[in-house]
């Protein structure tokens, strides 16, 4: 059905971290959101960041995306470093950013739209990607007709259709309900099984973290830190019945350890990827 | 907007209507003269009606409409292209506030009517005139609603608009434009309205031809019932051009048109 992304080069989307640092705000409102990080990611590989509200993993995400710029360290994503927002890095955020104005399958073209892609070719390209995400039939709708699982699943079609090196969501499905955000999970790691993307999610779910990811990068209360690097050992595809399993329970319990420390007793405001206002670039 | 009303209330309507129309009637052919107020010079009813059948068969008619549509038009085509113009760069860039906003500033409080005179002395015709007083009658209502539109686009949807590929110019017109649209189409019907009121001022102190002009030539003339009537035709062709405009409004954007949710 999507043999188009077969083709794709197995070695893009690696991601280099070294030594990361974001601060936000300025003047005697300065802090830093995010300290010195470092890690990498293997090319394909689907990556939790787990930590608490606040915590600066958004603000880390909104870098990634070149939305908000790193005030120390280097960040490379297949050895080039990244300047400014980009189609091969796309971004779901935790509501919807579709544009009101654009049917469906016109908001889902808009990448390739961008590209000088041809209308037809373009709408033929979405209409394949919102197989894909399962809404074949509502191409003509506007997004408000939509339910707010639908709209996730149109938004992660409209990045997806760009091909891009990085996936990186932020609490994509957080304002979902439990049994939409359950089956939006099977969902991404189905998608995630046929068009092989570096996946970098945003949760501060545990359950969720841990039935998502091949690693979990777990940070600190501000200024975040990365505090362990967890694999997830558990074998794919996997399923709903997973969360309820020995090893699933007992590598839940080592999070809710790694969460407790230096948590804050009131959790602090969400950050958000584009940063503050005066930060917005 | 919807029209639901039961047959019940329309005839309350009707009823209040009519009330209005009867005790027109009976204060000016009674000669009604209240001390402060004098219905002696008022047309009746039928008089106006009548005046208005005599206009209507005469050439007349079509030479005042259609002097002052051409009028509000070029004034507010002017405006809407420049408002819309200078808004979408006021509200976009900083640079560009700071360096076209605060002249406008200064001339935003000055009424466009009170540029008649000027106008008056610096256009080599009155015709240019009277569109320069309907463009900047419009224009402040159309720049300032641009403004706040475009200030008021969601910067997730322009974050988005980047990640996706797109450069300043898809952005502009790809998301700020359609974002701000439903403020600028306010801003337009606002804008359409005080065109016609600046218009009708400029037309009754220097105008030849015009419904405006047609209005006070009346008074001058001591057509009393064709007062009435001019007032009602600048009343009727003010809310028609801005239904047309709300109309060609909602049908450029018919995304807010929606109401229902799937689930």
């Amino acid at each position: 059905m999507i043999a188009v992304y077969d083709a794709r080069s197995a070695s893009a989307g690696r991601i280099d971290i070294e030594h990361l640092s974001v601060a936000l705000g300025s003047g005697d409102q300065a802090f830093e959101a995010v300290q010195d990080i470092s890690f990498s990611v293997a090319p394909g590989e689907f990556v939790c960041l787990l930590g608490p509200s606040g915590c600066g993993k958004s603000t880390l995400l909104g870098a990634l995306a070149g939305h908000i710029a790193a005030t120390r360290g280097r960040f490379a994503v297949d050895g080039k470093p990244v300047a400014g927002p980009g189609p091969d890095r796309g971004i779901v955020f935790q509501h919807h950013t579709l544009f009101p104005w654009k049917r469906v399958v016109d908001n889902v073209a808009f990448g390739p739209k961008m590209r000088g892609v041809g209308k037809a070719a373009r709408r033929a390209q979405a209409r394949e990607m919102l197989e894909l995400v399962g809404l074949q039939g509502f191409a003509d709708h506007y997004p408000a007709q939509l339910s707010g699982g639908m709209q996730q699943r149109v938004e992660i079609a409209r990045v997806l259709i760009n091909r891009p090196r990085l996936l990186l969501m932020d609490e994509p499905f957080g304002a979902l309900d439990a049994q939409t955000r359950r089956m939006m999970q099977e969902l991404l790691l189905d998608i995630w099984s046929r068009v092989r993307t570096t996946v970098v999610f945003i949760t501060h779910d545990i359950d969720e973290a841990l039935f998502l990811a091949d690693h979990i990068l777990v940070m600190s209360p501000r200024p975040g830190r990365i505090i362990e690097n967890i694999r997830v050992p558990f074998a794919r595809p996997r399923h709903a019945d997973l969360v309820v399993e020995a090893g699933f329970v007992r590598l839940k319990h080592h999070c809710l350890n790694l969460l407790r420390i230096g948590a804050h007793p009131d959790s602090l405001p969400r950050l958000s990827p584009l940063g503050l206002a005066q930060s917005l670039a | 907007m919807k029209i639901d009303v039961s047959a019940g209330r329309l005839l309350l309507r009707a009823v209040s209507l009519g009330v209005c129309l009867i005790a027109w009637h009976f204060a000016s052919t009674l000669r009604l003269d209240l001390g402060v107020v004098s219905f002696r010079n008022v047309p009746a009813p039928f008089e106006v009606a009548n005046a208005a059948m005599d206009l209507l068969h005469s050439s007349k008619l079509m030479a005042d409409i259609g002097a002052s549509l051409s009028r509000v038009f070029g004034g507010f085509v002017a405006a809407a292209a420049i408002g819309i113009g200078l808004g979408l760069a006021i509200g976009r860039s900083r640079r560009a506030k700071d360096v076209l906003l605060p002249p406008l500033e200064v001339l935003r409080p000055v009424p466009a009517v009170a540029w008649i005179p000027l106008a008056v002395l610096m256009f080599p015709s009155s015709e240019l005139s009277m569109i320069f007083v309907t463009f900047t009658g419009a224009l402040f209502p159309i720049l300032l609603n641009t403004i706040h539109g475009v200030e008021s686009v969601d910067p997730r949807l322009v974050a988005s608009g980047r990640s996706l590929g797109g450069g300043s110019r898809a952005i502009l017109w790809e998301v700020v434009l359609p974002g701000a649209a439903p403020s600028i189409v306010t801003g337009l019907a606002i804008g359409m309205g005080t065109s016609w009121f600046c218009l009708i001022s400029a037309e009754m102190i220097s105008g030849q031809f015009g419904i405006g002009y047609y209005t006070w030539e009346s008074y001058t003339l001591q057509n009393y019932a064709d007062i009435v009537v001019g007032m009602l035709l600048i009343g009727l062709l003010g809310m028609g051009s801005s239904l047309l405009l709300r109309r060609v409004g909602e049908g450029l954007m018919p995304w807010r048109r929606i109401a229902g949710v799937v689930r």
